[in-house]
């Protein structure tokens, strides 16, 4: 069993940053019933995975991954790792996407149902849903 | 935004600047900092100021909106077109040493050159056609009642 | 890279099949955009969706002798580039993907000209293709993080798509946003256990990951992984308390996206899921075999009975077969957490045979939808006197559904049986014949519903165009062939089976 030293506390904190970027993000997503701030909740938690990888990448002492032009390269240099940025750059697409495309829904939901509270949507949603039982519902052994 | 000379002019000054540098970043991407995705974004700024301060309708006379569209399928067709010319060529998906098969590290260059401009007007256009999704939506309720 | 003249071995276009299964909807659908005519939309995307098909056909015929194809991305040799890798059980799942998209695209066209309007009609073709580009790259690729990049893909596509049946009605728009938070968190799960993974192993091709894995068995790190990779891809699965973004998005979708993604989004989650459990981790290796018998088992025993009874009491046809896809997944994650070769067998059979059967039942429901404009079982009353083609093969769907002998269905739950018995397990082989009595059930309301009741006086009389009836008779004959010929299917699968079983074998550095 690892110790709780300072050292480890210290050392790892990376992870505790992003332990705690990642659960605030999922908190906002699950608690919030803006339908904004839970695509704000999410960018936070999609944020803390960058932090992750892009944190992953660096090498003590490491330097910008970028050869020199005339390519007298030191043998003695030490690069940081550029592959988790090259992911991360991927990544970030995918949420920029992701963003963009979850508020554009929230826009044609705002048109239709002029509101953006879970609740009130899903009040909305219910009572259509009633609605469509009493016209198309079948009754299984109850009263007509 | 009529009545703000200084946002005027100041922005008719700077999206030349920011285009320029657009551009630098997009060249350089080869063997520096930068690429496609930076200057697309970079490029799609230069737009998206110049209708924020002037109004949609300016900036969609210079850059109207089927454009956008195409130029979305434009650039991921430049990207992948490069990746079918390699296989054309015998080599592998993408591969491009294809593009100077005598001298395979200035098909490298010639590839990523390729590969970058296509990402940059994808990604400008893309930038753009959601600035354009938004902000060309007709608001349901006033600014006033804000 | 050395100057001067380099040698180089041509490849030919047999060696790019990999990656062409890929390519071809994938330059079809800016090309669509591009393009932008209503009336070409169609046929470039049925023109790709084609070449694609014929493209796995030739994959599988190749791979089917216990080959892997290794296609090196840009010419970089794995660990470092990316590679595509094609045995028995990827070329399977490409071959189900791209012969469903066949199917479905002529049943699209009549059916989008109605659902959409006409200016979303080039859109709408070429976020077909990209999901479908999606689908197949998750299928065929190799590499950790290029699969979670065409899963977002194929995802991202397919919000949209769900999204456009708020033409129909505004519920879609909902479920297509709770689908979007609910499928991001799953893909962001996914790449922070891939993110783990790479820490603990440095490297993102699947073979190579699993070789290092092997090596590390008590690692605390690749454990963390494991666990969130497993839920990431649970929710794009939708393992049974992981399903709620389901129903309401299969309902409210446009009638062919309904199709198409019930017969294929969910399986293809399904195989990266065993494609994980079994290639890249090994069961063997006590936490995954952990996972299996006190995770995935209980849950998907679970949703096989807790998602049949709500389908029971659904009043539209289109939830309840939604509910059904739900408990059906139930017994692909059954066979697979038998870990067995027979069990793995049955997953990857049912992957096939229930894609085929909810294609069906999903198109004869779009056929009713264009009709009576709602699929409510109200609504549906009596069309089997006005629509007989279409409704007859809604009772072939049904049946293969339920389980019947001498159709699809009955194949994979037969061999879902012999797994279990072959481990003694009689209480599941119960089990898996109890929940297939509550798929009677629902079935039968929806026959006694179409078959049973006099229509209303002012429904619609005329039968669904013939552009509908021949894709739903195509996939509806499907069903009972596979029914009668088992060796096609059972034989790829159980090939597959054993690929999977074998481990991720050696990285092909000499491919192309």
């Amino acid at each position: 069993m690892t110790e709780f030293t300072l050292s480890f506390i210290v050392g790892h904190m990376n992870y505790w940053l992003f332990t705690l970027l990642m659960m605030t993000g999922l908190y906002i997503v699950v608690d919030k019933g803006n339908l904004v701030k839970k695509i704000v909740g999410l960018n936070m938690f999609q944020t803390a995975v960058f932090m992750l990888y892009i944190s992953m990448g660096k090498v003590t002492g490491g330097t910008a991954p970028i050869f020199p032009t005339d390519m007298n390269i030191d043998p003695e240099a030490v690069y940081s790792n550029p592959l988790p940025h090259v992911l991360i750059l991927t990544a970030i697409v995918v949420g920029i996407a992701t963003t963009s495309l979850g508020l554009a829904l929230i826009v044609r939901i705002r048109e239709e149902y002029h509101t953006i509270e879970e609740a009130l949507i899903q009040k909305i949603e219910l009572e259509k849903a009633t609605r469509e039982i009493r016209e198309f519902g079948e009754t299984m052994g109850g009263p007509e | 935004m009529r009545h703000h000379l200084i946002l005027r002019v100041v922005t008719k000054l700077l999206v030349g600047m920011i285009m320029l540098f657009a551009l630098y970043v997009q060249f350089h991407g080869d063997y520096s900092p930068g690429g496609g995705f930076q200057a697309g974004v970079i490029m799609a700024v230069a737009f998206i100021l110049y209708g924020l301060v002037f109004s949609v309708g300016q900036v969609q006379q210079v850059l109207p909106v089927w454009l956008v569209h195409k130029l979305v399928a434009l650039g991921v067709l430049i990207y992948a077109g490069t990746g079918v010319y390699s296989m054309l060529t015998g080599y592998a998906f993408l591969d491009y040493a294809a593009l100077s098969p005598h001298h395979p590290s200035h098909g490298q260059h010639w590839g990523i050159l390729l590969v970058e401009a296509g990402v940059g007007i994808t990604v400008t256009a893309v930038m753009v056609a959601i600035h354009y999704a938004f902000v060309g939506r007709a608001p349901l309720i006033s600014d006033e009642e804000w | 890279m050395a100057e001067g003249s380099v040698q180089h071995t041509a490849l030919s276009l047999l060696d790019h099949l990999p990656v062409l299964v890929v390519l071809i909807p994938f330059l079809a659908a800016p090309l669509v955009v591009l393009i932008g005519r209503n009336w070409l939309a169609w046929p470039l995307a049925f023109m790709a969706a084609l070449g694609s098909f014929i493209v796995s056909v030739m994959l599988l015929a190749k791979v089917r002798g216990g080959e892997v194809l290794s296609y090196h991305m840009g010419g970089w040799a794995p660990p470092l580039g990316i590679e595509y890798r094609i045995d028995t059980a990827n070329a399977f799942v490409l071959l189900i993907v791209s012969a469903i998209a066949v199917v479905i695209l002529p049943y699209a066209r009549a059916s989008v000209r109605v659902e959409l309007p006409d200016r979303h009609v080039p859109l709408f073709y070429a976020l077909f293709l990209l999901a479908f580009t999606g689908l197949l790259g998750v299928a065929a690729t190799g590499d950790a993080f290029n699969l979670f990049v065409f899963l977002e893909i194929s995802s991202l596509s397919t919000y949209v798509l769900i999204a456009l049946g708020g033409y129909r009605d505004k519920r879609a728009l909902t479920a297509a946003f709770n689908y979007l938070i609910m499928g991001t968190i799953g893909a962001t799960f996914f790449i922070i256990g891939i993110g783990f993974l790479y820490m603990a192993t440095g490297t993102l091709n699947m073979a190579d990951l699993a070789a290092r894995i092997a090596e590390l068995p008590d690692n605390r790190t690749i454990h963390a992984g494991f666990a969130f990779i497993v839920v990431g891809i649970g929710l794009k699965v939708a393992i049974y308390p992981l399903h709620l973004w389901l129903p309401n998005a299969y309902t409210y979708a446009p009638s062919a996206i309904s199709a198409f993604i019930a017969a294929t989004a969910t399986k293809v989650a399904v195989y990266v899921l065993m494609r994980f459990l079994f290639s890249v981790f090994q069961p063997d290796f006590g936490f995954v075999a952990e996972t299996l018998q006190y995770i995935v088992m209980p849950f998907a025993l679970l949703g096989m009975f807790a998602a049949s009874f709500i389908a029971i009491f659904q009043n539209d046809f289109k939830k309840m077969l939604a509910y059904s896809s739900i408990a059906q997944i139930g017994y692909m994650l059954l066979g697979i957490s038998l870990m067995s070769e027979t069990g793995l067998t049955a997953a990857i059979v049912h992957l096939f045979n229930h894609a085929i059967t909810k294609a069906t039942l999903f198109m004869v429901v779009g056929a009713y939808v264009l009709r009576s404009g709602g699929s409510f079982y109200r609504s549906l009353e009596g069309m089997g006197k006005t629509m007989p083609w279409t409704s007859a093969a809604a009772i072939v769907g049904g049946l293969s559904l339920i389980g019947v002998p001498g159709t699809a269905g009955f194949i994979s739950k037969w061999v879902l049986v012999q797994a279990a018995l072959e481990q003694d397990m009689w209480w599941i082989a119960l089990l898996v014949v109890a929940s297939s009595l509550l798929a009677v059930i629902y079935v039968w309301r929806g026959v006694e519903v179409v078959f049973m009741k006099q229509p209303a006086d002012d429904v619609d009389r005329r039968p669904a165009p013939l552009m509908m009836i021949i894709p739903i008779w195509i996939m509806a004959g499907a069903c009972v062939y596979f029914g009668l010929a088992t060796d096609v299917t059972l034989g790829a699968a159980r090939d597959a089976a054993q690929g999977l079983m074998a481990g991720p074998g050696p990285l092909l550095l000499g491919g192309h």
